[in-house]
Protein backbone atom coordinates (compact mmCIF):
# COMPACT_ATOMS: atom_id res chain seq x y z
CA UNK A 1 0.00 0.00 0.00
CA UNK A 2 1.28 3.47 -0.98
CA UNK A 3 -0.09 6.30 0.46
CA UNK A 4 1.29 10.06 -0.84
CA UNK A 5 -0.63 13.74 -0.59
CA UNK A 6 -2.53 14.86 -3.73
CA UNK A 7 -0.48 16.74 -5.81
CA UNK A 8 -3.25 19.85 -5.38
CA UNK A 9 -1.52 20.10 -1.60
CA UNK A 10 1.51 22.32 -1.12
CA UNK A 11 3.71 19.91 0.18
CA UNK A 12 6.45 21.93 1.59
CA UNK A 13 3.96 24.54 3.29
CA UNK A 14 3.47 24.37 6.98
CA UNK A 15 -0.31 24.99 7.47
CA UNK A 16 -1.79 27.90 9.88
CA UNK A 17 -3.89 25.31 12.02
CA UNK A 18 -3.29 24.89 15.45
CA UNK A 19 -2.04 21.34 16.77
CA UNK A 20 -4.58 18.83 16.38
CA UNK A 21 -7.00 20.51 14.20
CA UNK A 22 -9.51 18.45 12.15
CA UNK A 23 -9.28 21.32 9.45
CA UNK A 24 -6.02 19.41 8.06
CA UNK A 25 -7.40 16.21 7.59
CA UNK A 26 -10.33 17.18 6.11
CA UNK A 27 -8.69 19.52 3.25
CA UNK A 28 -6.82 16.56 2.00
CA UNK A 29 -9.68 14.12 2.38
CA UNK A 30 -11.08 17.14 0.13
CA UNK A 31 -8.16 16.58 -2.21
CA UNK A 32 -7.83 13.23 -2.58
CA UNK A 33 -11.38 13.22 -3.96
CA UNK A 34 -11.03 15.88 -6.08
CA UNK A 35 -8.07 13.89 -7.50
CA UNK A 36 -9.25 10.96 -7.82
CA UNK A 37 -12.46 12.74 -9.92
CA UNK A 38 -9.90 14.57 -11.92
CA UNK A 39 -11.41 17.98 -10.72
CA UNK A 40 -8.28 20.07 -10.37
CA UNK A 41 -8.45 21.95 -12.87
CA UNK A 42 -11.90 22.95 -12.71
CA UNK A 43 -12.20 22.85 -8.53
CA UNK A 44 -13.04 26.59 -7.07
CA UNK A 45 -12.81 26.43 -3.20
CA UNK A 46 -14.97 28.85 -1.18
CA UNK A 47 -13.94 29.73 1.99
CA UNK A 48 -15.19 31.11 5.05
CA UNK A 49 -13.27 33.50 7.30
CA UNK A 50 -12.40 31.62 9.64
CA UNK A 51 -10.41 28.89 10.45
CA UNK A 52 -10.90 27.05 6.99
CA UNK A 53 -9.68 30.15 5.13
CA UNK A 54 -6.03 28.94 6.10
CA UNK A 55 -6.99 26.22 3.43
CA UNK A 56 -6.36 29.23 0.91
CA UNK A 57 -2.23 29.40 1.94
CA UNK A 58 -1.87 25.59 1.14
CA UNK A 59 -3.79 24.17 -2.19
CA UNK A 60 -3.32 24.93 -5.54
CA UNK A 61 -7.21 25.55 -6.01
CA UNK A 62 -8.74 28.64 -7.52
CA UNK A 63 -10.30 29.89 -3.76
CA UNK A 64 -13.01 32.13 -3.18
CA UNK A 65 -12.90 34.17 0.03
CA UNK A 66 -16.62 34.68 0.95
CA UNK A 67 -17.58 37.11 3.77
CA UNK A 68 -18.11 35.55 6.65
CA UNK A 69 -21.61 33.34 6.65
CA UNK A 70 -21.98 34.17 3.15
CA UNK A 71 -19.71 31.01 1.99
CA UNK A 72 -22.77 28.73 0.81
CA UNK A 73 -24.84 31.79 -1.03
CA UNK A 74 -21.24 32.83 -2.36
CA UNK A 75 -20.50 29.08 -3.79
CA UNK A 76 -24.06 28.99 -5.23
CA UNK A 77 -22.94 32.51 -7.44
CA UNK A 78 -19.95 31.13 -8.79
CA UNK A 79 -21.71 27.75 -9.43
CA UNK A 80 -24.66 29.75 -11.53
CA UNK A 81 -21.85 31.95 -13.33
CA UNK A 82 -19.24 29.05 -13.86
CA UNK A 83 -21.66 25.93 -14.08
CA UNK A 84 -18.83 23.96 -15.65
CA UNK A 85 -16.96 24.40 -12.53
CA UNK A 86 -17.40 22.28 -9.58
CA UNK A 87 -17.55 24.79 -6.87
CA UNK A 88 -17.56 23.31 -3.17
CA UNK A 89 -18.20 25.65 0.04
CA UNK A 90 -16.39 25.19 3.25
CA UNK A 91 -17.90 27.03 5.88
CA UNK A 92 -18.01 26.41 9.67
CA UNK A 93 -20.48 25.58 12.39
CA UNK A 94 -20.77 28.69 13.31
CA UNK A 95 -20.90 30.39 9.67
CA UNK A 96 -23.12 28.29 8.25
CA UNK A 97 -25.83 27.37 11.21
CA UNK A 98 -25.88 31.10 13.41
CA UNK A 99 -24.24 33.88 10.66
CA UNK A 100 -25.35 32.39 7.90
CA UNK A 101 -28.16 29.86 8.77
CA UNK A 102 -30.27 32.09 6.04
CA UNK A 103 -28.01 31.44 3.13
CA UNK A 104 -27.77 27.42 4.22
CA UNK A 105 -31.89 26.78 4.51
CA UNK A 106 -32.40 29.22 0.97
CA UNK A 107 -29.65 27.74 -0.79
CA UNK A 108 -30.98 24.35 0.22
CA UNK A 109 -35.08 25.48 -1.05
CA UNK A 110 -33.36 26.35 -4.50
CA UNK A 111 -31.92 23.19 -4.48
CA UNK A 112 -28.50 25.12 -5.60
CA UNK A 113 -26.33 22.44 -7.14
CA UNK A 114 -23.31 23.33 -4.98
CA UNK A 115 -21.52 20.96 -2.26
CA UNK A 116 -21.75 22.55 1.36
CA UNK A 117 -19.21 20.82 3.57
CA UNK A 118 -19.66 22.20 7.20
CA UNK A 119 -16.66 21.71 9.68
CA UNK A 120 -18.67 21.01 12.87
CA UNK A 121 -15.95 21.59 16.60
CA UNK A 122 -19.15 22.61 18.50
CA UNK A 123 -17.33 26.45 19.11
CA UNK A 124 -16.18 29.57 17.11
CA UNK A 125 -12.97 28.87 17.12
CA UNK A 126 -10.83 31.82 15.52
CA UNK A 127 -12.51 34.35 17.91
CA UNK A 128 -11.19 32.18 21.01
CA UNK A 129 -13.61 29.29 21.71
CA UNK A 130 -16.90 30.99 21.98
CA UNK A 131 -20.42 29.17 22.08
CA UNK A 132 -21.54 28.50 18.63
CA UNK A 133 -25.08 27.20 17.74
CA UNK A 134 -23.47 23.75 18.49
CA UNK A 135 -22.15 23.31 21.20
CA UNK A 136 -23.28 20.55 23.56
CA UNK A 137 -25.37 21.15 26.16
CA UNK A 138 -23.08 21.34 29.14
CA UNK A 139 -19.84 22.38 27.03
CA UNK A 140 -17.75 24.82 28.91
CA UNK A 141 -16.66 27.49 26.50
CA UNK A 142 -15.26 30.95 26.93
CA UNK A 143 -18.69 32.93 26.77
CA UNK A 144 -20.14 29.61 28.69
CA UNK A 145 -17.66 29.05 31.48
CA UNK A 146 -20.11 27.30 33.24
CA UNK A 147 -21.74 24.92 30.82
CA UNK A 148 -24.25 25.76 27.76
CA UNK A 149 -27.45 25.23 29.80
CA UNK A 150 -29.86 24.82 26.96
CA UNK A 151 -32.64 26.78 29.26
CA UNK A 152 -30.88 29.91 29.26
CA UNK A 153 -29.15 29.29 25.86
CA UNK A 154 -31.05 27.64 23.70
CA UNK A 155 -30.84 23.95 22.49
CA UNK A 156 -28.17 23.02 19.83
CA UNK A 157 -28.76 23.23 16.65
CA UNK A 158 -29.43 19.73 14.27
CA UNK A 159 -29.11 20.54 10.70
CA UNK A 160 -30.43 17.32 10.02
CA UNK A 161 -33.91 18.09 11.49
CA UNK A 162 -34.48 20.91 9.77
CA UNK A 163 -32.95 20.24 6.19
CA UNK A 164 -34.22 16.12 6.91
CA UNK A 165 -37.64 17.32 5.02
CA UNK A 166 -36.25 19.12 2.44
CA UNK A 167 -36.32 18.18 -1.03
CA UNK A 168 -32.00 18.51 -1.45
CA UNK A 169 -29.59 15.61 -3.35
CA UNK A 170 -27.43 14.80 -0.33
CA UNK A 171 -27.78 15.34 3.38
CA UNK A 172 -24.66 13.44 5.30
CA UNK A 173 -22.93 13.68 8.79
CA UNK A 174 -19.21 12.35 9.01
CA UNK A 175 -16.72 12.41 11.38
CA UNK A 176 -12.43 12.55 11.97
CA UNK A 177 -12.66 10.26 15.00
CA UNK A 178 -10.96 7.45 13.98
CA UNK A 179 -9.19 6.14 10.63
CA UNK A 180 -11.96 4.51 9.66
CA UNK A 181 -14.29 7.49 10.17
CA UNK A 182 -11.68 9.18 7.82
CA UNK A 183 -12.03 6.77 5.06
CA UNK A 184 -15.93 6.72 5.39
CA UNK A 185 -16.34 10.35 5.14
CA UNK A 186 -13.89 10.93 1.93
CA UNK A 187 -16.61 8.25 0.36
CA UNK A 188 -18.86 10.94 1.60
CA UNK A 189 -17.05 13.57 0.07
CA UNK A 190 -16.47 11.79 -3.11
CA UNK A 191 -19.81 10.78 -3.57
CA UNK A 192 -21.13 14.72 -2.99
CA UNK A 193 -18.78 15.99 -5.84
CA UNK A 194 -20.31 13.08 -7.85
CA UNK A 195 -23.86 14.24 -7.74
CA UNK A 196 -23.09 17.79 -8.36
CA UNK A 197 -21.12 16.47 -11.38
CA UNK A 198 -24.44 14.51 -12.53
CA UNK A 199 -26.29 17.81 -11.63
CA UNK A 200 -28.55 16.29 -8.77
CA UNK A 201 -28.73 19.76 -6.59
CA UNK A 202 -28.05 20.97 -3.16
CA UNK A 203 -25.72 18.49 -0.95
CA UNK A 204 -24.43 19.30 2.89
CA UNK A 205 -22.08 16.84 4.55
CA UNK A 206 -21.54 18.12 7.86
CA UNK A 207 -17.86 16.81 9.31
CA UNK A 208 -17.35 16.38 13.31
CA UNK A 209 -14.17 17.86 13.98
CA UNK A 210 -12.22 18.13 16.85
CA UNK A 211 -10.62 21.89 18.38
CA UNK A 212 -8.32 20.68 20.95
CA UNK A 213 -7.43 24.29 21.79
CA UNK A 214 -10.57 25.51 22.56
CA UNK A 215 -12.00 22.39 23.91
CA UNK A 216 -8.95 22.31 26.68
CA UNK A 217 -6.56 19.87 25.19
CA UNK A 218 -3.89 21.64 24.02
CA UNK A 219 -0.79 20.42 22.33
CA UNK A 220 0.32 16.72 23.42
CA UNK A 221 -3.23 15.74 25.18
CA UNK A 222 -4.92 16.15 21.47
CA UNK A 223 -5.53 12.60 21.18
CA UNK A 224 -7.90 12.80 24.15
CA UNK A 225 -9.78 15.44 22.04
CA UNK A 226 -11.46 12.01 19.76
CA UNK A 227 -12.60 10.35 22.85
CA UNK A 228 -14.38 13.29 23.65
CA UNK A 229 -15.50 13.39 19.94
CA UNK A 230 -16.74 9.94 20.19
CA UNK A 231 -18.23 10.12 23.41
CA UNK A 232 -20.16 13.57 23.44
CA UNK A 233 -20.13 15.11 19.97
CA UNK A 234 -21.06 11.68 18.14
CA UNK A 235 -23.48 10.47 20.34
CA UNK A 236 -25.20 13.88 20.62
CA UNK A 237 -25.09 14.40 16.78
CA UNK A 238 -25.26 10.27 15.03
CA UNK A 239 -23.55 10.30 11.85
CA UNK A 240 -24.98 8.33 8.88
CA UNK A 241 -26.30 9.36 5.47
CA UNK A 242 -29.56 11.08 5.62
CA UNK A 243 -30.82 11.89 2.63
CA UNK A 244 -29.24 10.08 -0.86
CA UNK A 245 -31.31 10.90 -3.48
CA UNK A 246 -31.13 8.51 -6.79
CA UNK A 247 -27.75 6.98 -4.79
CA UNK A 248 -26.81 3.74 -3.01
CA UNK A 249 -26.72 4.01 0.71
CA UNK A 250 -23.45 2.44 1.45
CA UNK A 251 -20.62 4.91 1.93
CA UNK B 1 6.23 -4.35 2.65
CA UNK B 2 5.01 -0.96 3.23
CA UNK B 3 6.38 2.19 6.15
CA UNK B 4 5.61 4.83 7.02
CA UNK B 5 8.26 8.15 7.01
CA UNK B 6 7.94 10.51 9.21
CA UNK B 7 8.74 14.37 8.18
CA UNK B 8 9.39 15.93 11.62
CA UNK B 9 9.60 19.27 10.40
CA UNK B 10 6.17 19.38 9.53
CA UNK B 11 4.79 17.33 12.96
CA UNK B 12 2.91 20.56 15.70
CA UNK B 13 2.95 17.68 17.64
CA UNK B 14 -0.89 16.61 18.20
CA UNK B 15 0.19 13.14 18.79
CA UNK B 16 -3.46 12.44 17.11
CA UNK B 17 -0.95 9.59 15.20
CA UNK B 18 0.07 8.06 18.64
CA UNK B 19 -3.36 8.12 20.06
CA UNK B 20 -4.84 5.53 16.83
CA UNK B 21 -1.22 3.83 15.93
CA UNK B 22 -2.24 -0.15 16.07
CA UNK B 23 0.84 -1.08 16.61
CA UNK B 24 2.42 2.03 19.32
CA UNK B 25 4.98 2.49 17.02
CA UNK B 26 4.76 6.54 17.56
CA UNK B 27 5.69 7.84 20.93
CA UNK B 28 6.61 11.13 21.98
CA UNK B 29 11.01 11.50 21.06
CA UNK B 30 11.48 14.00 23.99
CA UNK B 31 12.62 16.29 21.03
CA UNK B 32 11.89 20.13 19.55
CA UNK B 33 11.52 20.92 15.80
CA UNK B 34 12.87 23.80 14.44
CA UNK B 35 9.50 25.64 14.43
CA UNK B 36 9.28 24.67 18.51
CA UNK B 37 6.76 21.97 18.22
CA UNK B 38 7.37 18.63 20.72
CA UNK B 39 7.34 16.00 17.95
CA UNK B 40 6.72 12.56 17.64
CA UNK B 41 9.01 9.55 17.26
CA UNK B 42 8.51 6.85 14.48
CA UNK B 43 9.52 3.50 15.63
CA UNK B 44 10.26 1.78 11.98
CA UNK B 45 10.74 -1.75 13.34
CA UNK B 46 6.93 -1.82 14.75
CA UNK B 47 5.43 -0.07 11.79
CA UNK B 48 3.42 -2.39 9.47
CA UNK B 49 2.45 0.50 6.98
CA UNK B 50 -1.73 0.66 7.97
CA UNK B 51 -1.76 4.20 7.08
CA UNK B 52 -3.61 4.90 10.58
CA UNK B 53 -1.45 8.05 11.06
CA UNK B 54 -1.54 9.08 7.42
CA UNK B 55 -5.16 9.30 7.95
CA UNK B 56 -5.16 11.25 10.85
CA UNK B 57 -2.40 13.66 10.72
CA UNK B 58 -3.63 17.19 10.27
CA UNK B 59 -0.32 18.74 9.37
CA UNK B 60 0.97 15.62 6.38
CA UNK B 61 3.68 14.70 8.09
CA UNK B 62 3.57 10.95 7.08
CA UNK B 63 3.93 8.93 3.33
CA UNK B 64 3.47 5.43 3.05
CA UNK B 65 5.87 4.26 1.12
CA UNK B 66 6.86 0.22 -0.18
Amino acid sequence: MKLSLPDSLLRDKSSGWCPGCGHGIITRMVAEAVEELGLEENFILCTDVACGALAAYVTKWNVIGAAHGRTIIAAAGAKRVRPDQIVLAAPGDGSAYSIGIESTIHCALRNENILALVVNNCVFGMTGGQMSPESLPGQKTTSSPFGRDPARNGAPFDVVKTLGSYDIAYLARGSVSSPANVIRTGKMIRKALQKQLDGQGFCLLEILSPCPTNWGFPDDRAGKALDYMRQQQEVFYPLGEFIDKEGSKDA
Amino acid sequence: MSKAVLNDKKCKGCFLCASVCPKNALSDSGRINEKGYKIVALDTEKCIGCGACYRMCPDWAFEIVD
